[in-house]
């Protein structure tokens, strides 16, 4: 079956090229079933063990053994980009997944957002998660496994805690405060040199430190590496590792639609013009393709979730109808998911597409809500917010070394689970190593702190 | 210019090779080691809602169990929460939703909103007696030195004659080397070369035991009184096991008189009328004499009751369990009581007090609760392990 599906993909490639789309090379490897989902619960094809994964697995298996899911293809961006086929797939379906391999492959080389991530983290994503996967058998090796999971258990937990808007390589903060704060305003040094009023001669006024951190600090994978008190240099690279894989599954997080969208465009332009598949074939891969974009609510009157595909693959083809080629490749360069829906989901797709927005009650009673496409738009957005985690933020270490975290409630628009969030303090006070509390609000919106349960 | 992709299949024999290695089912086996210990932490509970039946040994008791979740921050449910969904609806249509799927919740970790599937873990008795012990930091209890003496077959000395099963391959290979060492020409084996491990009978002490269940079936013992006694009888059962290779058990229920029940139908025994205990003590004292001779065989005593007792039978009571805690290596009474606050200050209670002042091997237990199940069983395990070690 290799041979066959690569004299195809190379067929499907021609043809990519010819359209315009522009791709660092992929190596396509053909896989079993067995691999591909767990390529799908880990995220990266060897990654550090962690027995949550355990638990997402043994979900995917179930259901996968009663049919609900079907992993198609995941693909990996970098130079080269990575794509797993899976060897269960037919010749046909696995045809439609080359073509959709390259249109991810297309997005995620041109994609600012892939781009600037990629450039941070690294293009050989795949290889650098096994390195760490490699780093940490070696830590279990020499400390135990159980220290390390003690460790995996806090970086894993605050793994959406990171600032991309920050960056990945970071300068530590600096550790005094700036000498003379007014010394680069441009106003003042300008009015200082004004005839008359000679500049006071600069006081030898003791170094002052710098508040720590000097501002609320939202990359807390970064902070903890960089500040905790006692944290091991191999327990700090750890840190690192799990943050690294999270400034690398940031783009994929938050441009799902987009990129989903526009990959199973191509897929599904490419197979049309792909004249040298006979008819039958050409037939299955539709049919494959179909099932791919379809709306989760087809079998059914409604469905409270929207399928990112179906979405995503709609306004690609509004777009490119309606704006044209030209303007389709500048968006996917330059926008994310929420200049994408807020700027190219419109009332009139929208309705098209029959999207509602609801509002759900504790009591399980679910009410569709006005048409309001702005509303709406919000809504399908809401969860990606802040790597679809609260936002929760270091405020400061005291002189006795306790962290203090503050969730930004008033952003999020509630306070935080608060038995959830005492465990995951739990987690980060054993590698903190000082005690650790949380500032948010409980449901009578009443300020609270939350401290680390007693060990 | 751009270098075409590549393709590759895996290797034939790859996928086995993958299977060995599957990172996702090594997580899974971490994630269920954490599990049993997690369980192992709450003990008590395991032990009084523990699935239970019938006392065999090597069984197992079925303890549902949920995933561990592996805790991340996350926002509390909101009063009223918004998504976006797809479909044929207007503004203002209300959708069922059974279960209530809400935005935001169905991608958790492990814990809930994942389909409700819940795993049942079956944890060996003898583990969870083993977690006992640790927890309770027991010695290892010592077999019990009997007044009384089993015969038992042991392998003594070696014998020139016997039953090819019972050939001793390396003694014979030794007589033989010897045999040569003097006469190198000698031919490998002879039949004088042959050893034979030997059987005598040996008197040892008796690790057999019999323990006796009696319980009040009046009317007055509730189905959760049953339960809680049937809990700490069948825990007690598992700790003494560890000490007798053999152990009978016997079953009496009484009102006013007593029965033997086999012990599938025993907790199911519902009586009316009032109680007489003295019944029971003298049926189990005529089942001592007929069936378990003292000198034979361990015996223990448990007697179950909501501490009621006819007021004329206190005198018969208490010669009949004198004569029972005579014999026996230890008794015990559970008392369900009515109320918390009335625990062992009743007419029953008092009969075992004067036996345990008397200096007789006696303790008594007050179960209230599934948590006071735990503590009586820590109770009589120490109480066991002292005299063990003692």
């Amino acid at each position: 079956m290799a041979a066959a599906i690569e004299t195809y993909g190379r067929q499907i490639e021609e043809l990519a090229r010819a359209q315009g789309l522009d791709y660092f090379p992929v190596q396509f490897e053909e896989v079993p079933d067995s691999f591909m989902m767990e390529v799908a619960v880990y995220g990266l094809p060897v990654r550090m063990p962690h027995w949550s994964f355990g638990v997402r697995y043994i979900y995917q298996l179930i259901q996968h053994r009663m049919g609900h899911s079907r992993l198609f293809e995941v693909v990996f961006p970098g130079n080269p980009g990575r794509a797993y086929l899976a060897r269960g797939n037919s010749l046909a379906e696995n045809t439609l997944v080359v073509a959709h391999v390259l249109g991810h492959a297309d997005f995620s080389r041109h994609n600012e957002l892939f781009r600037r991530s990629q450039q941070e983290v690294g293009y050989r994503i795949v290889d650098q998660a096994a390195d760490h996967a490699r780093q940490i058998a070696a830590a279990i090796e020499e400390h135990g496994a159980a220290r390390v999971e003690q460790v995996l258990d806090a970086a894993l937990a605050l793994e959406a805690h990171i600032d991309v808007f920050r960056g990945l390589r970071r300068e530590a903060y600096p550790e005094f405060v700036a000498g003379q704060v007014a010394s680069d305003d441009t106003f003042r040094q300008r009015f200082h040199q004004l005839p008359g009023d000679e500049r006071p001669v600069a006081a030898a006024e003791p170094r002052r430190r710098a508040p720590l951190p000097p501002h609320p600090e939202k990359d807390l994978l970064w902070f903890i590496a960089r500040y905790a008190p006692e944290l091991e240099g191999w327990e700090r690279d750890i840190f690192l590792a799990v943050r690294e894989e999270s400034f690398y599954f940031y783009p994929v997080f938050a441009c799902q639609i987009m990129n989903e969208g526009w990959a199973s465009y191509w897929h599904a332009r490419l197979l049309r013009e792909a004249d040298f598949i006979p008819q039958h074939e050409y037939l299955d891969a539709i049919k494959a393709h179909s099932d791919v974009v379809r709306p989760h609510a087809a079998d059914r009157q409604a469905s409270l979730a929207i399928n990112p595909y179906h979405l995503g693959f709609c306004m690609w083809e509004s777009i490119m109808d309606n704006l044209g080629p030209r303007k389709a490749f500048e968006i996917r360069a330059q926008d994310d998911d929420f200049s994408f829906v807020r700027n190219y989901l419109s009332a009139e797709l929208a309705e098209e597409l029959k999207l509602f927005r609801y509002t759900a009650t504790a009591d399980g009673t679910v009410e569709v809500a006005e048409r309001d496409i702005n509303a709406l738009r919000d809504a399908i957005l809401a969860p990606k917010y802040n790597f679809g985690a609260p936002a929760v933020a270091v405020r400061g270490v005291d002189t006795d070394g306790t962290l203090h975290l503050v969730h930004d409630h008033a952003s999020d628009g509630r306070g935080l689970d608060a038995d959830r969030a005492a465990r995951v303090l739990g987690y980060l006070q054993r590698v903190w190593r000082r005690p650790v509390r949380l500032e948010t609000v409980d449901g009578r919106g009443e300020a609270c702190v939350i401290d680390a349960p007693a060990a | 210019m751009n270098l075409p992709s590549t393709f590759s299949g895996c290797s034939a024999g790859g996928e086995d090779w993958y299977e060995l290695f599957s990172r996702g089912a090594r997580d899974w086996l971490r994630h269920n080691e954490k599990l049993r210990r997690a369980v192992r932490e709450k003990l008590p509970e395991v032990l009084g809602n523990a699935e239970m039946s019938g006392t065999d040994p090597g069984r197992t008791v079925r303890v549902p169990v949920r995933f561990l979740e592996h805790y991340r921050f996350r926002l509390r449910e909101a009063d009223e929460a918004v998504g976006a969904g797809q479909g044929d609806v207007r503004p203002g249509d209300r959708l069922a939703q059974p279960g209530a799927a809400r935005p935001g919740q169905d991608k958790g970790e492990g814990g809930d909103g994942e389909g409700g599937l819940q795993l049942v873990l079956e944890l060996k008795v003898d583990d969870i007696v083993d977690w006992l012990w640790e927890e309770l930091e027991l010695p290892n209890l010592q077999p019990r030195n009997g007044v009384t003496l089993d015969e038992d077959y042991q392998r003594e000395g070696w014998s020139r004659r016997g039953v090819r099963s019972r050939l001793d391959r390396r003694r014979s290979m030794k007589e033989s080397l010897k045999r040569r060492a003097v006469d190198p020409a000698g031919p490998a084996f002879t039949d004088e070369d042959l050893r034979f491990r030997q059987l005598v009978t040996r008197r040892q002490p008796a690790t057999q035991a019999v323990v006796f269940f009696a319980m009040d079936v009046s009317s007055s013992m509730r189905d959760r009184d049953r339960q809680l006694a049937k809990t700490f009888f069948f825990w007690v059962v598992q700790g003494l096991r560890r000490q007798y290779s053999r152990l009978e058990l016997v079953f009496v229920a009484h009102t006013v008189k007593a029965w033997e029940f086999p012990e599938a139908e025993f907790f199911q025994v519902r009586g009316s009328g009032g109680t007489v205990a003295s019944s029971a003590f003298s049926l189990v004292s005529e089942i001592i004499a007929e069936r378990y001779d003292p000198a034979c065989y361990n015996l223990y005593f448990f007697y179950g009751s909501d501490g009621e007792n006819f007021k004329d039978d206190h005198e018969a009571a208490s010669a009949g369990l004198a004569a029972i805690t005579a014999l026996a290596s230890f008794s015990g009474y559970v008392e369900t009581p009515a109320s918390e606050d009335r625990g062992l200050d009743t007419e029953t209670a008092g009969l075992f007090r004067e036996q345990a002042d008397a200096g007789r091997p006696v303790d008594s237990y007050a179960l209230t609760s599934s948590e006071s199940v735990w503590a009586a069983i820590r109770a009589f395990f120490r109480q066991q392990a002292t005299a063990g070690a003692g």
